[in-house]
């Protein structure tokens, strides 16, 4: 890789004896064409490579100009083909240049490209006499009158800079000499070195050793391997490098390890230190700092064949791989996603180095730039380099320097498994400049999130239902709720989605009745569901963690002065919120008791130990619905009622004056007696939902699904095993705090058990219910092609539904109109956000970072402001 | 949606004269229908001592909804209209206006062919409207009707008298009497202020509105002490329209006082200068002591954080010495409402080179927002709660990193000089928080050690020796040395422990 191949010396046109020479070209690269008009570019490109692989400067020329031959064009054509080579190679795609590219400063340009995107450039030069070109140009309509002193200059050009190409920055070069040895070369696509993709492990990436050969020893061990270097189950150790310096036995790691790369068993890269001693053994001047001074006089004592062999060894280190698919890349500093599999002097010095702000600290060393906060990309990435306390993930990305050398700890990381094994170092080997930090990068002060994670058109990967797209509009208008009025992402895990109404009812008198429910889910292939009471409250979501300590170990969420929180152990113990993420109640302490009444509730019902977790996140209704609702209750609700209880007794008054007098007053005074009835029952109708509370007195918390607890998600627990669980809470409950949700199950396809479930509807909503939700019991069910089914039904009392639909939607022609709903919108809604709540609590239990949580998270609540009838 | 009209009367002026004055006979229910529900007219008691006619509107509520879908849609201008719950079946709003001059529109014009004298006269008249809803409640309801001429008994609905806490609802019961007025004035008088009391128009205000206003009150609309508000509300407070309403009163006014025509004058009357709201003085206070900040620190290439409707934007954009003005809101809403401001699609070239707007937020950090001079944050931070804030100060001072910034606050302390200002309220509705110069202080002083900034405080307004100034103003800046931000928690949390390299 760091070498250039020149070849094709040897080649003569003359000769026609010629063998078929393989021309190598890395599979990631750019590669430029070089040879006069009428060379064979074309034809070249076209035997060896893709079609859409080629982009040429004639091809252009006629995009701009309508016109391949119009040189006062080529400018701009240039222009689109850097720019289209400039998306192929940021995407990770080999692109050919077929130009003539005789000209020295044509191809600088293209090796500022290749540079940019940090890929090879290579030059295959085509270098065919005069004579030819002219000829084949002469032979085509379009260049018959190309004149002979273009093709002469070209060749003189091309002669020109045979020499200079490798200077020039490409990376390999074959010249081709005449026709038979281009007619006879064969291209062969060669993998970059970093690209181990097919390499699927298992793996034991091993932090930063630093010499300490001991520590090493003992962590392998650990991790099973044999003192052969061979592990019985055929994994594979990776070292992040820094095997040497500051440590007590160089050597001693360095032929371990370097045994083990070489009988296959492991794999390297290269840290800064090896560079560095790397180069003082090529003899180069380096100063003996840093703990060099160590490895060189540990190595003097070693043979001069040992040196040779680790500076052979050092010399082919590959700065980074890429592994497993894709799916992991490890490196000794940390790389941003762009450099992932790419090969440029950046690349491997950012591999080595990391980035750095170009301050320093007060200790005199370069401040760090803080890349592991900003990447987002989809394969983790496994360094060393900083030393840190504890090896903590952040964005996808883990350090596993713990400091060995420091008398901290040997790290190594299990890879799929993301498991960490760690050993204490037997001492400390060498004093830090600096202490080590108390916290992981970007660890429990975090940082806010970006907002490239959640701005514009964004597609979310789901596990559940594929890809979800949130349009840029609903987007923006979720970021004003989300910044200035949701709680704290970190403590914002999950957002429930909405829930569709059942089939729009036939039966007299009725917009919704359970029986399309149960019809709805039997014809899914629903067999058993479960109704649960609707409760007359507001949708609330509760994070319950044990106590502040354990809220910020997962969630780092705190208060506004964290470090004093920090110290006196208080700050929030989780979150309670509105299924718009606002925080459900203004009063931080009156939230805090809700959650410490919870939580006492949760330890009595012994559910921390039996669920092997420090916190719940639930799903619940929180009553009365006019603590929330207040607002709209009074400004709507109250209000038609304060309005239609002033106009009925006058005009009823009137009407009977009038039919009193002998008037004809037709049905008029009946009707308007209706009415009056209507919205006697719309006035009773909402005040159902309001009663008044003090404090906590008189409010109420159902919960209704556990959703997640450490590193599980619980959405796909069985809802009667969820219920079940909910009672005890429930049962344990000394405060009066919660309440429990009534249910009853029922079978779709038994017509007595459909009847039960209508009549316990009826007799709910008849006594004021608001009425139920009826749900699969087996959570995540799916449909017979395999799709989410919708999660919940919800069927709403008729005179619940006064305050929905207006207080005289039952007279008959009203109904007749509101008969005319479309569901269809709604439930594909309901059932995105539902995909989409689940990918949030699942990327939680896996410990995802927060981007990747609140990604979903948002997405939820873009989706909440598609337009939708709000009355389904 | 109901109201009665009841007049008295003598043998010789029976008082059942009101079926011929209402051109509907008193011994007949009679229905009307119109786009949005049918209107009855009927008289509970018609003898000649005593008439009252009654107009009932049953409105359609479903077809309502189904017809106008709010906002900006070609349906209802009120959100509110969109919904099926709603008061429009029973309160007396546009919706009965409207009937009202449909059904009493020969009446209203005060034509009478069976009894032409008596509809010039004045007649004793009681109206009743028994929900009647009225934003600015029964004191402006008698601020209204009292001019005209009319006894005024209004008393409030409350809301719920299951929750008497609730306190009252936006509907009166009213009941008007008179003596002096006829009734196509009396009717007038409530075709015009029952809209304007509701002040929610269910249909779109269009220009030929104002000549509705005109006819209907133009007689007497000029001389009434409300008549700004009137015409406003009236006309949707629709800025254009109701400047034209204004200078045909204005005409009428003056046409009555030099007793000539309206049209001889009209040429007298200058159209006015458009002007701009006058902006409060503490705002003007408040973008000064911004734009002396920004030029002490000469400062070129400004973010506007917050910049809302883009007051401040404006102001940069006057002065060339600010070469790129980028203002930033997370409500889209404000930045298409500063972009018209601006005018920013009519900008030359030159000087909309200069400027941009766009949608961000603090609670997030945006790579976006990075290498400027410096930033502004006017009247932003008491908007997030404070849980929130760290992100704001990690967003601005961490990640952006300009070399100056501007914080603007209300200071709390001088709340209790704001004579309108209820003890104990906050300022803006959405504020949440104010705070003390000492709090300020503190927050300004923290957020600069942990970033790497100084920081000085200016007052911004006059400076109360007991109070402070109403606006404080942090002017932080970078400090230039190298190697101070790591000493502090949050930097250094989000940055790696360097090692040799």
């Amino acid at each position: 890789m760091s070498t250039a191949d020149t070849t094709g010396t040897t080649g003569s046109t003359e000769d026609t004896s010629v063998r078929a020479r393989a021309l190598p070209v890395t599979d990631l690269s750019l590669v430029v064409l070089i040879g006069a008009s009428g060379s064979g570019k074309s034809t070249f490109a076209r035997r060896h490579f893709k079609p859409t692989e080629v982009i040429s400067s004639d091809f252009c020329r006629g995009l701009v100009a309508d016109d391949e031959n119009d040189q006062s064009a080529s400018r701009d054509a240039f222009d689109v083909l850097h720019y289209i080579a400039g998306k192929r190679l940021a995407a990770g795609r080999r692109t050919v240049v077929d130009a003539t590219n005789v000209q020295q400063d044509a191809r600088r340009q293209l090796i500022d490209l290749a540079r940019k995107y940090d890929v090879l450039p290579i030059a295959v030069v085509l270098d065919v006499p005069e004579q030819i070109c002219a000829e084949r140009n002469a032979g085509r309509t379009d260049r018959a009158d190309m004149p002979r002193r273009v093709i002469q200059r070209h060749t003189r050009e091309l002669r020109r800079s045979l020499r200079h190409l490798e200077r020039e920055g490409f990376r390999k070069v074959h010249v081709l000499r005449g026709e038979a040895e281009i007619e006879h070369a064969t291209v062969v696509t060669e993998k970059r070195f970093n690209d181990l993709t097919h390499l699927t492990g298992p793996f034991d990436i091993v932090g930063d050793v630093h010499g300490c050969a001991a520590e090493l020893e003992t962590l392998l061990g650990k991790l099973g391997y044999g003192t052969d270097g061979v592990h019985p189950e055929g994994r594979t150790a990776v070292f992040v490098g820094d095997l040497v310096d500051r440590g007590p036995d160089s050597p001693g790691v360095l032929r371990r390890v370097m045994s083990m790369v070489r009988s296959g068993n492991a794999l390297c890269v290269p840290g800064n230190h090896e560079n560095k001693y790397g180069r003082f053994l090529k003899g180069r001047k380096v100063q003996h700092t840093h703990g060099l001074a160590e490895t060189v006089e540990q190595m003097d004592g070693e043979s001069e064949e040992f040196r040779a062999e680790v500076r052979e060894f050092i010399d082919g280190l590959v700065s980074h791989y890429v592994l497993d698919g894709g799916r992991l890349v490890v490196c000794h500093a940390g790389l941003p996603e762009k450099y992932h599999g790419r090969t440029s002097g950046r690349v491997r010095s950012h591999a080595l180095y990391g980035d750095t702000t170009g301050e320093t600290d007060e200790f005199g060393l370069p401040v760090r730039y803080p890349w592991a906060e900003d990447y987002r990309g989809r394969a983790a990435v496994v360094y060393g380099h900083t030393p840190v306390p504890e090896a903590t993930w952040l964005n996808n990305t883990i350090c596993l320097d713990t400091g060995a050398v420091f008398g901290g700890r040997l790290t190594a990381l299990r890879w799929p498994e993301r498991e960490l094994v760690d050993v204490p170092a037997e001492r400390v080997w060498y004093e830090p400049a600096k202490p080590l930090r108390t916290e992981a990068p970007g660890g429990h002060d975090g940082r806010p999130l970006d907002l490239a994670d959640v701005q514009g058109r964004r597609t979310v990967e789901t596990r559940h239902a594929g890809r979800i797209t949130v349009r840029e509009e609903n987007g923006a208008a979720a970021l004003e709720v989300m910044s200035r009025f949701a709680t704290d992402p970190r403590l914002l895990p999950y957002l429930p989605p909405t829930m569709a109404p059942t089939a729009t009812s036939g039966v007299d008198g009725y917009l919704e009745h359970p029986k399309e429910a149960f019809a709805q889910y039997a014809a899914d292939g629903v067999a058993r569901v479960v109704c649960e009471e609707k409760h007359m409250g507001s949708r609330a979501v509760a994070l319950v963690c044990r106590d502040a300590e354990a809220a910020r170990a997962r969630f780092g969420g705190g208060g506004t002065s964290r470090s004093s929180a920090a110290e006196s152990g208080g700050g929030p113990t989780g979150s309670l919120y509105t299924r718009t993420g606002r925080p459900f109640l203004d009063d931080a302490s009156l939230t805090e008791e809700i959650l410490d009444r919870l939580r006492t509730a949760v330890g009595e019902a012994g559910l921390w130990e039996e669920l092997a977790t420090d916190w719940l996140l639930l799903d619940a209704e929180l009553m009365p619905w006019s603590l929330k609702a207040s607002g709209l209750l009074r400004s709507q609700y109250a209000a038609v009622g304060a309005a239609s209880g002033a106009v009925f007794p006058g005009a009823l008054a009137a009407l009977e004056g009038a039919a009193a007098r002998g008037v004809d007053v037709g049905d008029l005074l009946a009707r308007q007696r209706d009415r009056s009835a209507d919205a006697a029952a719309f006035t009773d109708a909402y005040r159902r939902y309001c009663w008044p509370t003090d404090g906590l007195d008189g409010v109420r918390l159902a919960p209704f699904q556990i959703l997640a607890v450490q590193g599980r998600s619980l959405a796909a627990l069985p809802h009667d095993e969820q219920l079940a669980l909910l009672d005890r809470l429930v049962e344990h409950d000394g405060s009066g705090l919660l309440r429990t949700t009534r249910r009853l199950y029922v079978d779709t396809g038994d017509p007595e058990s459909v009847a039960a479930g209508v009549d316990w509807w009826l007799e709910m909503t008849g006594r004021g219910g608001e009425g139920m939700v009826v749900k699969p019991v087996g959570a995540l069910a799916k449909d017979g092609k395999g799709r989410l089914v919708q999660p919940g039904i919800k069927c709403r009392g008729r005179e619940y539904l006064r305050i929905v639909y207006g207080p005289e939607y039952t007279r008959p022609d009203n109904l007749a109109r509101l008969r005319h709903r479309f569901l269809n919108h709604k439930r594909s809604l309901a059932v995105r956000e539902y995909a989409l709540g689940l990918e949030a609590l699942d990327r939680l239990a896996d410990g995802e970072p927060l981007w990747r949580v609140h990604e979903a998270v948002f997405g939820v609540l873009a989706l909440e402001s598609e337009p939708v009838d709000p009355r389904l | 949606m109901f109201l009665t009209v009841t007049t008295t009367g003598t043998p010789e002026h029976p008082a059942t004269d009101l079926g011929f004055l209402l051109h509907k006979h008193p011994g007949k229910a009679q229905a009307f229908s119109t786009s949005f529900g049918t209107a009855h007219v009927l008289y509970p008691e018609a003898e000649e001592q005593r008439c009252t006619a009654a107009l009932l509107l049953e409105v359609d509520a479903v077809a309502l909804v189904r017809r106008g879908k709010g906002k900006g849609r070609g349906g209802a201008p009120d959100a509110a209209l969109a919904q099926y719950v709603n008061d429009r079946p029973y309160a007396a709003s546009s919706l009965l206006a409207v009937a009202l001059s449909n059904v009493f529109s020969s009446a209203m014009r005060g034509v009478c062919k069976a009894r032409p004298e008596r509809a010039d006269r004045p007649l004793p008249l009681r109206v009743e409207i028994p929900a009647l809803p009225a934003r600015g409640g029964p004191d402006l309801v008698r601020r209204l009707f009292e001019p005209l001429g009319w006894a005024v008994d209004v008393e409030s609905v409350p809301l719920d008298t299951a929750f008497p806490e609730w306190g009252d609802s936006r509907y009166v019961r009213l009941v008007l009497e008179s003596e002096t007025l006829t009734l196509a004035n009396a009717l007038r008088h409530l075709y015009v202020l029952l809209p304007v009391l509701d002040d929610a128009k269910h249909y779109w205000v269009a220009p030929d509105e104002v000549d509705k206003l005109m006819r209907a009150g133009g007689a007497w609309l000029y001389y009434h002490p409300e008549v700004k508000l009137i015409t406003s509300r009236y006309l949707s407070r629709r800025w254009s329209l109701t400047r034209e309403a204004m200078d045909r009163l204005e005409l009428i006014r003056l046409a009555e006082t030099d007793d000539s025509e309206v049209e001889e004058i009209d040429n007298a009357v200058e159209a006015e200068a458009e002007q701009e709201p006058k902006p409060t003085p503490l705002a003007v206070h408040r973008r000064e002591a911004i734009l002396t900040a920004l030029r002490d620190h000469a400062a070129a290439r400004v973010l506007d954080l917050g910049c809302g409707e883009g007051h401040l934007v404006r102001e940069l954009l006057k002065e060339p010495r600010f070469t790129e003005i980028v203002g930033v809101d997370v409500s889209v809403r404000a930045l298409t409402i500063a972009s018209r401001r601006l005018k920013l699609d009519r900008m030359g070239e030159r000087q909309a080179a200069r400027v941009r707007l766009f949608q961000g937020s603090l609670a997030y950090t945006d790579k976006r927002l990075k290498g400027y001079d410096a930033a502004v944050l006017s009247e932003v931070i008491e908007h997030l709660d404070l849980p929130r804030l760290p992100a704001l100060e990690y967003a601005v001072f961490g990640s952006a990193r300009p070399r100056t910034v501007v914080v603007t606050t209300p200071n709390v302390e001088y709340n209790v000089r704001w004579e309108t200002l209820p003890a104990g309220h906050v300022r803006h509705r959405d504020h949440r928080f104010e705070w003390t110069r000492e709090e300020f202080r503190t927050w300004a002083g923290t957020v600069a050690e942990r970033h790497g900034y100084d920081v000085e405080f200016r007052p911004v307004g006059p400076d109360d020796p007991e109070v402070g100034p109403p606006t404080q103003l942090a002017l932080f800046t970078l400090k230039t040395t190298t190697g101070t931000p790591t000493t502090t928690a949050t930097a250094t949390a989000t940055e790696k422990e360097a090692k040799a390299a």
